[in-house]
């Protein structure tokens, strides 16, 4: 079994791409979920936006980067109107319906067949990303730091990535310490406490949805540009799931924790995916146990077999606090 | 009550009142006005007080088929410590609900300070100055006792979202108020536990925060709902205290409570409701003894023999 290349492996999903992506999705979720207690089970829906929003715009109607952008940001503001606007006054449940309803509605349309022409259906929307790379600085070549190796336009996808992913941690940081954060983690813990001391409850409610939705919807540009191009199935129920698990094994409420979550998160799948994949073909697992075509499940049992464990050792997730969980919080 | 009845209890409030303190214990001078205030008060439901702060006319909410609140009018007197009480299932909370705009009535309107608060949504409510607490308390838990007192200061700068981001914008203001909710702390013996979270505190604890807490909105008036309840017995009088001690600030404070002797030793006045209406109103002393008032928390007939067709019922 090759070690140095599962673990060169792992440090390269440590990084990638897709780190980058559910980091950003899990930062925009931490705001509504961590901070505000809203259930937001469609934040598919806001990648899904913004990454169409982008991709039509510039492929279809010939605008620039920039103003591709501007329409995803703007889908992902009306978006999170919609979703919030009717819902926000309801019950928190109501809000849990809405998103997952919504993503999914929002993913059929991308897939139309009828819409085809402008979304490209289930083969998806190409041809857009010239513009992302032709800005990009870095020289051609091969870049990278001890086994990590990357060429110019991974370099250049992951530089904006992790860019966005810091300066994203940043505001969520600066916001959470100050006044207006108080008024979110006081809403989390009781909305009618919040309104009787004389705060717009519905109007941060639905700030937190607008700001957490446009964090999410920089992770729809990032799926967007790293691979050139935007399928539906990138952004299925399935996305939003594993925001939340990134979310809460990293920490919810905890300005870092979706980053450290979503790092350890791909670090596993690709750990178990190399080792379990190696194992098989050095022989030492007989196709009786496992056949080369189950690895991929069974990686993903494993994954959650050591979530199940770290939710009950480790309920308040990797960097979350004990003590607050402990608390009765009704 | 028979109109009999009520005039010959007005005429004993006249009797007993007023330069001459009938009572053992001295009053505080702002006691003493409150009381003074209703020596001239008609002790019957809806009367008119010299000074009010809160005028409701006609409120009515109905589940369904059940009226929980239908009160016709009724003024709360300014400075005054005026005390709901009622059986339960009253509509006692359900009014509170309502005069806060934590529920909507289906009909009636009602003023404070003057100024229609029909309508008006529950924080703007608060705004205003009408601040009330919650039957089970509401304490933040996973927020520090300082960032629950914090919240309550209004017209805060930093709970502007593009401020926010900036804290130059707003860290005095933030200190300011620090230093406010600080000294309610030191007043509510609460400053040892600043930064413990409050989902950690006892329940009379919560409810000496939650008080502070609605202290920061600097409220003219005051709605404790069931400010004892829960409370371990040595706690209540430092809680029935700090009641005092707002009235003795000039605020008007409205509160809901089953124990009768708390509602004797620190009401002005009180209100009492079954079934939705107010069915009296009076000072303490008078109100203990009102035949109305008890037959209300005790049945009609609860000291009546009970009569033979009664008693065969059963079998």
């Amino acid at each position: 079994m090759d070690w140095s290349l599962i673990f060169s492996n792992a440090l390269a999903a440590m990084v990638g791409l897709e780190t980058v992506v559910f980091a950003l999705a899990a930062i925009g979720l931490n705001v509504h979920f961590g901070y505000t207690g809203l259930l937001n089970f469609g934040q598919a829906a806001f990648l899904a936006v913004a990454g169409y929003g982008l991709a039509i715009s510039v492929a279809e109607f010939g605008f620039s980067t920039g103003a591709g952008v501007a329409i995803g940001l703007i889908g992902a503001v009306v978006l999170a109107l919609l979703l919030g606007a009717p819902t926000l006054r309801l019950r928190a449940d109501y809000l849990a319906i809405v998103t997952i309803a919504a993503a999914e509605i929002v993913r059929l349309v991308f897939r139309s067949v009828s819409l085809a022409e402008y979304t490209g259906g289930s083969d998806g929307k190409g041809r857009f990303s010239e513009g992302f790379y032709s800005i990009n600085p870095i020289p051609i070549g091969r870049y990278g730091l001890g086994p990590l190796d990357f060429d110019e336009r991974q370099t250049w996808v992951l530089s904006v990535g992790w860019t966005l992913v810091g300066l994203s941690c940043l505001l969520v940081f600066l916001l959470m310490r100050s006044p207006w954060g108080r008024v979110l983690k006081a809403i989390r813990e009781d909305e009618d406490a919040v309104r009787s001391l004389g705060k717009n409850v519905y109007f941060y409610k639905l700030q937190s949805l607008v700001l957490g939705g446009v964090l999410g919807c920089l992770a729809g540009f990032m799926v967007a540009w790293g691979n050139t191009v935007v399928q539906p199935d990138n952004f299925s129920t399935e996305t939003t799931f594993y925001t939340y698990t990134i979310l809460i094994l990293g920490g919810a409420a905890r300005v870092l924790g979706p980053v450290v979550g979503a790092a350890i998160f791909w670090v596993l799948l690709s750990l178990t995916d190399n080792i379990l994949n190696q194992a098989k073909n050095a022989g030492y697992i007989s196709d009786a146990i496992l056949t080369g075509f189950q690895v991929g499940q069974v990686r993903l049992m494993l994954v959650g077999l050591g979530l199940m464990l770290l939710m009950i050792f480790r309920p308040q997730g990797l960097l979350g606090d004990r003590r607050e969980l402990a608390l009765d919080v009704r | 009550m028979t109109e009999e009845s009520s005039h010959s209890m007005s005429a004993d409030l006249t009797k007993a009142d007023p330069a001459v303190p009938d009572r053992t214990k001295a009053g505080t001078p702002r006691k003493d006005a409150a009381r003074q205030a209703f020596a001239g008060v008609e002790a019957v439901p809806g009367s008119a007080k010299p000074d009010p702060i809160l005028i409701a006319d006609g409120v009515t909410r109905r589940f369904g088929g059940l009226t929980a609140v239908d009160v016709a009018h009724v003024e709360i007197q300014r400075g005054s410590i005026t005390a709901l009480i009622g059986p339960n299932g009253a509509g006692k909370s359900t009014l509170f609900n309502l005069l806060t705009g934590f529920d909507k009535p289906d009909d009636g309107t009602w003023r404070f300070n003057g100024a229609s608060l029909s309508g008006v949504p529950s924080h703007k409510v608060a705004r205003r100055g009408m601040v009330r607490t919650f039957q089970l308390t509401k304490a933040l838990s996973r927020l520090t006792v300082m960032q629950n007192m914090l919240l309550g200061a209004t017209g805060q700068k930093g709970e502007n979202f593009l401020r926010a981001i900036f804290p130059m914008t707003w860290r005095a203001q933030e200190k300011a108020n620090t230093l406010r909710a600080e000294e309610l702390l030191v007043r509510f013996r609460l400053d040892a536990k600043r930064n413990d979270f409050a989902g950690t505190m006892s329940g009379g604890q919560r409810k000496l925060l939650e008080m502070a807490r609605a202290l920061m909105v600097g409220p003219e008036m005051v709605m404790l709902d069931e400010p004892m309840a829960g409370v371990n017995p040595a706690l209540t009088q430092s809680l029935l205290t700090h009641v005092k001690s707002l009235r003795e600030e000039g605020m008007t404070v409205l509160f809901v409570e089953h124990d009768m002797d708390m509602v004797r030793d620190i009401s002005d006045w009180v209100l009492v409701m079954a079934q939705g209406k107010v069915i009296a109103e009076g000072p303490p002393e008078q109100i203990m003894a009102n035949e109305a008032v008890i037959d209300a928390y005790l049945g009609g007939h609860h000291d009546a023999p009970l009569q033979d067709e009664e008693q065969a019922a059963p079998r």
